[in-house]
């Protein structure tokens, strides 16, 4: 089981992100669960001050973009 | 994570990026002709009539704009991406307030700055131990003076009022950092704030990206923001061209111009339920200053249209306590009403 965080206000960017990442969990097969952190202090703690940023299995891939679903699904599957 | 890199079965990439910039050029040099020749032949309008110069400012400033804010957007964006705060973020927690206000200020012209990551952004630094002056310095600077902004004022007007408007907001910046700074108002950020994590707990991430994410995430941060403009463009370029072909001078300087000494302060407060990217502003920032609008109430305008901005300050209530929050929209709209005097009163 793997878990996906997506660090975000919930602005557009983020939903777009999580959007992603649910997409992205489909195309890689895995099971995954995707949440979304939405308190600015735990934002900071993971070291991300530009969202969205997106963590799997509470290492930090991405932050202040907004990575496709495809790039998503291989992070998925190459770093198991 | 290099080598991880898909490979995507399409057009390499060094082409497609050539393509484009060809294409962007063609339709540089070509605009202004056709557009001229749309309004006066095909449309048979004719030259020195209200609706005729409305028409012809219309359709070529429109995709002047438009041309302008995608190059110059993709190529900034590209850039930018090399600058994330999470990078400049150590270079100012190792300085005091005074040269700390100065590299925030010119950091700010070249980090991304979106509204809804700057509550991260302002616990994430003063976290880290960058003083609250600073932070401020950034703050302020980063949304009003961006590269965009300041690469369609020089297309547009030429390199001085692009300088002059660059010299303007880094000064708003560094004297509201400074000033800040030296009230020690530490005690009206957010309680929550000062009991979050230690610093040094909080990891250094670094994140490797291929150029081809690069370029891809700079286009589609473009094609998302000039979707997002595009009706602002037309109504700013709609009224624009209003204002260029039937406005009375008149009218305009009555109210922006030399004789209301009150001018300048009167578009800051006009501006403050305005909200746009610096970048929005600009036709009707041309437009005034083509009626005689002097240039430091205009650029007074177009600061305040993206520094004060209401929504802004909402997110930022979450991390500030009034008084920090009135202390800064002071600060921010003190600083912009005295730099649109003293440009009124030096360039004349």
């Amino acid at each position: 089981m793997r878990t996906i965080e997506v660090l975000g206000s919930g602005c557009a960017n983020c939903r777009r992100l999580e959007a992603n990442a649910r997409e992205a969990v489909t195309i890689a097969g895995v099971e995954a669960e995707v949440l979304h952190v939405t308190d600015p202090g735990d934002i900071v703690a993971r070291g991300v001050m530009s969202t969205p940023g997106l963590v799997i299995d509470g290492r930090v891939v991405s932050a202040g973009r907004i990575p496709n679903a495809a790039d998503i699904a291989r992070w998925l599957t190459t770093e198991a | 994570m290099t080598t991880l890199a898909l490979r995507r079965p399409t057009i390499p990439l060094p082409v497609v990026t050539a393509a484009a910039a060809i294409a962007w050029l063609m339709a540089w040099i070509l605009e202004a002709p056709a557009a001229d020749w749309v309004t006066f032949s095909v449309l048979g309008l004719e030259h020195g009539t209200h609706f005729g110069e409305a028409i012809a400012f219309f359709l070529e400033d429109l995709p002047k704009v438009l041309l302008l804010l995608t190059g110059i957007v993709t190529i900034v964006t590209l850039i930018r991406g090399f600058f994330p705060p999470e990078r400049i973020r150590p270079i100012l927690a190792r300085r005091g307030l005074v040269p700390g206000s100065f590299a925030a200020a010119g950091l700010g012209v070249v980090t991304p700055f979106c509204s809804c990551s700057a509550v991260p952004l302002f616990i994430g630094f003063v976290e880290a131990g960058v003083p609250l002056g600073v932070t401020f310095a950034f703050l302020i600077s980063s949304p009003m003076v961006n590269e965009v902004a300041l690469v369609m004022l020089w297309g547009l007007f030429g390199p001085g009022i692009a300088l002059l408007y660059m010299a303007a907001g880094l000064t708003v910046a560094i004297v509201g950092g400074l000033v800040i700074g030296r009230l020690g108002l530490e005690r009206y950020v957010a309680d929550y704030v000062w009991k979050l994590q230690a610093p040094a707990a909080q990891p250094m991430i670094s994140i490797h990206l291929t150029w081809s994410d690069r370029l891809s995430d700079a286009w589609m941060y473009t094609r998302d923001l000039v979707r997002k403009l595009l009706p602002y463009l037309v109504a700013g370029i709609g009224l624009g061209a209003l204002i260029h072909g039937y406005a009375p001078t008149d009218l305009v300087a009555a109210i922006g111009g030399r004789s209301n000494p009150f001018a300048v302060p009167i578009v800051v407060v006009l501006a403050v339920p305005m909200y746009s990217n610096a970048a929005g502003t600009i036709p009707i920032v041309q437009a005034l200053l083509g009626k005689g609008m002097p240039l430091g109430t205009t650029l007074a305008f177009m600061m305040a249209v993206t520094a004060i901005s209401l929504p802004e300050f909402v997110i930022l209530r979450r991390v500030m306590k009034l008084p920090l929050l009135a202390v800064f929209i002071g600060v921010v709209a003190t600083g912009i009403v005295t730099i649109g005097y003293l440009f009124n009163f030096v360039v004349s």
